[in-house]
């Protein structure tokens, strides 16, 4: 009777302890009252964000959402898509029609500080270049002077090729477009010279010309634009828990974890790090207000950050991308987690 | 514009008169002969006798006309979007529920004819987004997975049904005796009436959910279809306008003389005449709305032009940008060119029945 | 009580009532909307306020008569897309006026043949959503047209190809601008001119060829003009250089498609107008007129004309202004008019969407409500006075 009595307390106790530890966040609230989690991404960019003829999503973006909805729901198919084009994608989130964006967008400090919207980490270095036809016989950047170049208005790349050619005292024309596949289209249809865009997108937007063998992408890169998922200010438990689980994602690739040792990891593993992460010691889910093995569920369902990669642009996938700037830290690349402790 | 020709018998006699009845009219003739020739020429050949008809992908296209292959594999995709495919038969069913009452409405002999379509406006509408939308026993299929011809079709015909009583009241407020009233269906009508679809639909998507309260999420469908439902109910006013103002004033003035009030007056006298007069100009204004619905794909929402987009974006077949436009500006024609010639034969009934 | 309603009974008060009623609703819901709005954007940190017009843009556009770079503010951006957005405006107005009489004579031909081919046309061009035409025509005028190094050359200073047209600037202007003046001076002597001899045919009932002057007026002197400003000036010559022809002036493909996509669809409905107008006039007008020995152009020009006008220019304004608002098109094909500079890169550059939206809506209500008293005053010169 004593027991139960000092249990109760114990429940109690604990129970008031987390909730006034926790921060209210109205977003998780929504979220697990709807019962899935709201997700803009592109409107589809081959890799990255691309829904097949059956209406399934895939690509990196993508991954990244359903591990936010294992972390959170326990599913990882407990998410729905809205494609946002490059215009629409601010108005969207800000009016909160969705609960995040996940659609390749470059983190840029104009954007942080007037738009309400907050970046939370790096999932992809993206770098700019260009997609010419072979026959131009085009060898760098420079070459492209006085040609005639598409884009996506609105998108960093625009400004980003205005501002390198002007630099060099070059002249370029750019030609703007409201949907990156109207001037993928515009420039298969010989309107420019040139379209630009990042190297993985380009990697996937490949495919899309008529001809695919007849145009080239360039080696030389101009820019190097660090993107990831972005949410509305206020509500920093949301924040907080979009940040991490991306953090999860890259840490479980860099102590190892995969989706096919996961199991035995979180049962026979003695690294400190790993036990944290995988909710075995510390409590790391309940101090946001998840469960504890939220990062065991992202890692079992959808795999660590180099699985995700491998499968949806890099080797597994059409596009074949090398790791380069996304590889970890210890291997050459700049991608890196603050420890989990 | 000769009436009044010599009756010579047989064929050549009227193409005589009709085609070469003096030295211009025969190189006018000639001439678009000639031009008839040269068009149809390839487009025949492109549609039909050089086409593909037959094989399930891009390789199987061999010959140099049209790739009707592409159409054929998309088809579903075409009228559905992503509309989940064990689902498809709620759309089917609407499609068939609305077909059937339309035609058994357009029966001149059906007993009750005004009771049954007052029934029919009552509980189709409502009875269509459950079936569409799901929910009281039917799943639930949200409108991101909606899209196509059935998408371009709801658009319209929902956008339709809140115009046409919204545009009857603007018109009649137009007309209202109240200064107020008057000045504000002006300023309504001649706003919407002022600016570009293309700005209403970004005005619905981009500002509607900022001047919502939090947490209150219109879908985005929904907003599409309120956006276009208000400029074609301003354009509706002034059709029905049209038709008020040819009323006699007599009838009015008639009916206040018996002692009715306004709301009877407009119920059972004015409006049962005023709207048969603007029927053609509203079925009009009704065509320009179903071909404005294109426009919703810049706000991403995959209507059937939309659709066939998306469906070009595939790398499996890419370049067939002629099929997916050629299939869809088809389907389009038809409708508004089936739609415009059933305005123009009521206009004509209407002229019948007014002894013009 | 019993009061109240015996006084709810007088129209008056009943009158005064609904309208209160009806304006407190209409300001209750423009105060919630606007709140909920400021509450919005409070709670979501986005930047109000028009001082981002002055923001410096760093937006290209390609196609601009204004001078315009993207060192310049947002401002003028804005200016540069309602110049373009005139621009092609009333090119296409000229041509859709032109082709849609044309396509509504021919419909009126006894010709069955050139009838038929006409109402083709406006029955194809009519039930078709103008996005198609759109698309169609930039991506058909694209291939139609070569590569810049296999461009069309015209003399060696004009050059047509994907890219557009290149044709020579001048340096001067000078000349031109007297040429220019000229030419007004000309415009205001014909119309002199015309009135003179609207007079003296009154008084004496002679005829004036006031059209064959018009023409040698307002046609031939203007061009010897322009002849003259053109050859005493140096030109900024298109030369390929590179990938593209560079110097002179670019007239770029995506505002040929939307002037032919804007004209060719606005023709169909000009010509369904035009064609009403016309049969308007009675029968019994022109058989009257050729009882009289006046010739078939005579009887078009002084019976036919001036009775069908009156019917033609009010439906023939809404055309217009339709197409002034189909403009905005433009934006799917890359045309850089006020839809596509400003609701779309300004946008997404600032982010600001309840002051652009609200900007853009008044630019083009400024332009439609500008084009309506026009033409109602030009309607009301050209009324009938009889009847």
């Amino acid at each position: 009777m004593k027991f139960i009595a000092l249990a109760a307390a114990a429940v109690f106790v604990a129970g008031t302890a987390s909730a006034q530890q926790l921060a209210p966040s109205a977003t998780l609230d929504a979220i697990k009252a709807r019962g899935h989690i709201e997700c803009g991404v592109h409107l589809g960019l081959p890799g990255f964000s691309f829904a097949n003829d059956k209406g399934e999503w895939t690509g990196l973006d993508v991954d990244y959402c359903k591990s936010l909805a294992a972390a959170v729901l326990g599913d990882a198919t407990k998410v729905k898509f809205t494609p946002t084009s490059v215009q629409q994608r601010w108005a969207v989130l800000q009016s909160g029609q969705v609960d995040l964006l996940s659609r390749n967008t470059t983190i840029t400090f104009s954007r942080n500080a007037t738009l309400g919207v907050n970046f939370q980490g790096i999932n992809f270095y993206e770098g700019q270049t260009f997609v010419v036809r072979t026959k131009a016989k085009v060898a760098g950047v420079k070459d492209l002077a006085d040609a005639t170049i598409c884009v996506a208005a609105g998108s960093t790349e625009e400004k980003m090729a205005a501002d390198w050619f002007r630099e060099r005292n070059l002249k370029v024309t750019i030609i703007n477009f409201q949907k990156n596949d109207d001037a993928i289209s515009a420039y298969d249809q010989g309107r420019c010279d040139a379209y630009t865009a990042g190297v993985g997108a380009l990697a996937g937007q490949r495919i899309k010309f008529k001809d695919p063998a007849e145009h080239q992408i360039l080696t030389e890169i101009i820019s190097n634009d660090p993107q990831g998922p972005v949410t509305r200010w206020g509500d920093e438990r949301w924040q907080l828990v979009v940040r991490w689980v991306l953090n999860a994602q890259i840490a479980a690739e860099a102590l190892g974890v995969t989706s096919k040792n996961v199991d035995e990891m979180k049962a026979k593993s003695t690294n400190a790090e790993v036990r944290r992460l995988l909710g075995v010691d510390g409590k790391f889910g309940a101090m946001m207000g998840l469960s504890d093995d939220w990062a065991f569920n992202l890692i079992k369902q959808v795999g660590n950050y180099g699985e995700s990669y491998e499968r949806t642009v890099g080797m597994g996938s059409p596009l074949k991308l090398q790791r380069g700037a996304n590889a970890l830290w210890t291997k050459g690349g700049l991608l890196f987690t603050p420890p989990f402790q | 514009m000769k009436t009044a020709a010599p009756p010579l018998p047989g064929w050549v006699a009227i193409l005589r008169q009709r085609l070469f009845s003096t030295w211009l009219d025969t190189a006018v003739s000639l001439l678009c002969l000639y031009v008839v020739w040269r068009a149809s020429l390839p487009l025949v050949d492109w549609l039909l006798v050089e086409a593909n008809w037959k094989g399930e992908s891009r390789e199987d296209c061999t010959s140099r006309g049209a790739c009707w292959v592409f159409i054929r594999a998309r088809f579903a995709q075409f009228m559905y979007g992503q509309y989940p495919v064990p689902e498809r038969w709620r759309v089917d069913l609407l499609g068939l529920l609305v077909l059937f009452a339309g035609i058994a409405l357009s029966w001149r002999g059906l007993p009750r004819r005004k009771e049954m379509a007052i029934a029919v406006a009552i509980v189709l509408p409502p009875l269509g987004i459950w079936l569409l939308h799901g929910g009281f026993g039917l799943k639930i299929v949200e409108t991101r997975e909606w899209g196509g011809l059935m998408l371009t079709l709801f658009l319209a015909i929902y956008a339709g049904l809140i115009a046409v009583p919204l545009g009857i009241l603007l018109a009649l407020g137009r007309r209202s005796r109240l200064p107020l009233i008057r000045f504000a269906s002006v300023v309504f009508i001649e706003f919407w009436r002022g600016v570009p679809i293309i700005t209403v639909i970004f005005l619905a998507s981009l500002l509607l959910p900022l001047i919502m309260p939090t947490g209150f999420n219109v879908d985005r469908l929904a907003r599409a279809v309120i956006g276009l439902a208000f400029v074609i109910a301003a354009y509706m006013a002034e059709a029905v306008r049209g038709g008020l103002q040819a009323l006699p004033e007599g009838q009015v003035e008639a009916a206040q003389a018996l002692g009715l009030g306004y709301w009877r007056i407009t119920r059972l006298i004015v409006l049962p005449q005023a709207l048969r007069i603007s029927l053609p100009a509203m079925t009009n204004e009704f065509i320009s709305l179903f071909k404005s619905t294109t426009l919703v794909l810049i706000v991403s929402i995959f209507d059937l032009l939309g659709i066939a987009q998306a469906a070009l974006a595939d790398p499996a077949w890419v370049g067939m940008n002629m099929e997916a436009y050629v299939f869809a500006g088809a389907i389009y024609w038809f409708a508004c060119f089936g739609l415009s010639q059933w305005s123009r034969s009521q206009e004509k009934r209407l002229q019948v029945a007014h002894g013009r | 009580m019993n009061a109240f309603l015996l006084k709810f009974r007088d129209r008056k008060v009943r009158d005064i009532f609904w309208q209160g009623l009806a304006s407190l609703a209409l300001v209750a819901v423009v105060v919630f909307f606007v709140k909920n709005a400021s509450d919005n954007m409070m709670k979501a940190g986005i930047a109000s306020g028009f001082n981002f017009l002055w923001r410096d843009s760093g937006i290209e556009v390609p196609f601009n008569l204004t001078g315009y770079k993207p060192s310049d503010t947002i401002w003028a951006l804005l200016w540069t897309g309602i110049v373009n957005t005139i621009l092609v405006s009333v090119a296409s107005v000229f041509l859709a006026t032109v082709v849609g009489f044309t396509v509504g004579l021919m419909r009126l031909s006894h010709n069955w043949l050139l009838s038929t081919l006409a109402a083709v046309y406006i029955e194809f061009v009519r039930n078709i959503p103008l996005l198609f035409f759109v698309l169609f025509w930039y991506f058909g005028v694209l291939a139609a047209l070569p590569t810049p190094k296999e461009s069309f050359d015209f003399l060696g200073i004009i050059f047509l190809n994907r890219r557009g047209l290149s044709i020579p600037t001048p340096n001067e202007f000078l000349g031109f601008r007297l040429a220019l003046a000229a030419i007004l001076v000309l415009i205001v002597a014909q119309f002199v001119l015309a009135r003179w001899a609207r007079a003296r045919q009154a008084r004496t009932g002679q005829d004036f060829p006031v059209w064959i002057a018009g023409v040698v007026l307002c046609g031939a002197l203007p061009l010897l003009a322009l002849v003259a400003a053109g050859a005493t000036t140096s030109w900024d010559q298109p030369i390929l250089r590179g990938f593209n022809y560079r110097g002179g002036f670019v007239l770029v493909p995506e505002f040929v498609a939307l002037f032919m996509a804007l004209s060719t669809y606005t023709a169909g409905f000009i010509a369904e107008v035009v064609r009403g107008g016309i049969q308007s006039v009675r029968q019994g007008q022109i058989d009257a007129a050729r009882a009289l020995g006046l010739t078939p152009g005579r009887i078009a020009r002084l019976v036919v004309i001036p009775q069908a006008m009156p019917v033609i220019i009010p439906p023939i304004t809404s055309q217009y202004l339709n197409l002034i608002k189909n403009s905005s098109f433009g934006a799917a094909i890359a045309y850089p008019e006020i839809v596509a500079v400003f609701m779309g890169s300004a946008l997404v550059a600032t982010g600001q969407a309840i002051e652009i939206i609200a900007i853009t809506l008044g630019i083009y209500l400024t332009i439609g409500l500008a084009v309506s008293v026009f033409m109602n005053w030009y309607n009301a010169r050209h009324k009938l006075v009889t009847r």
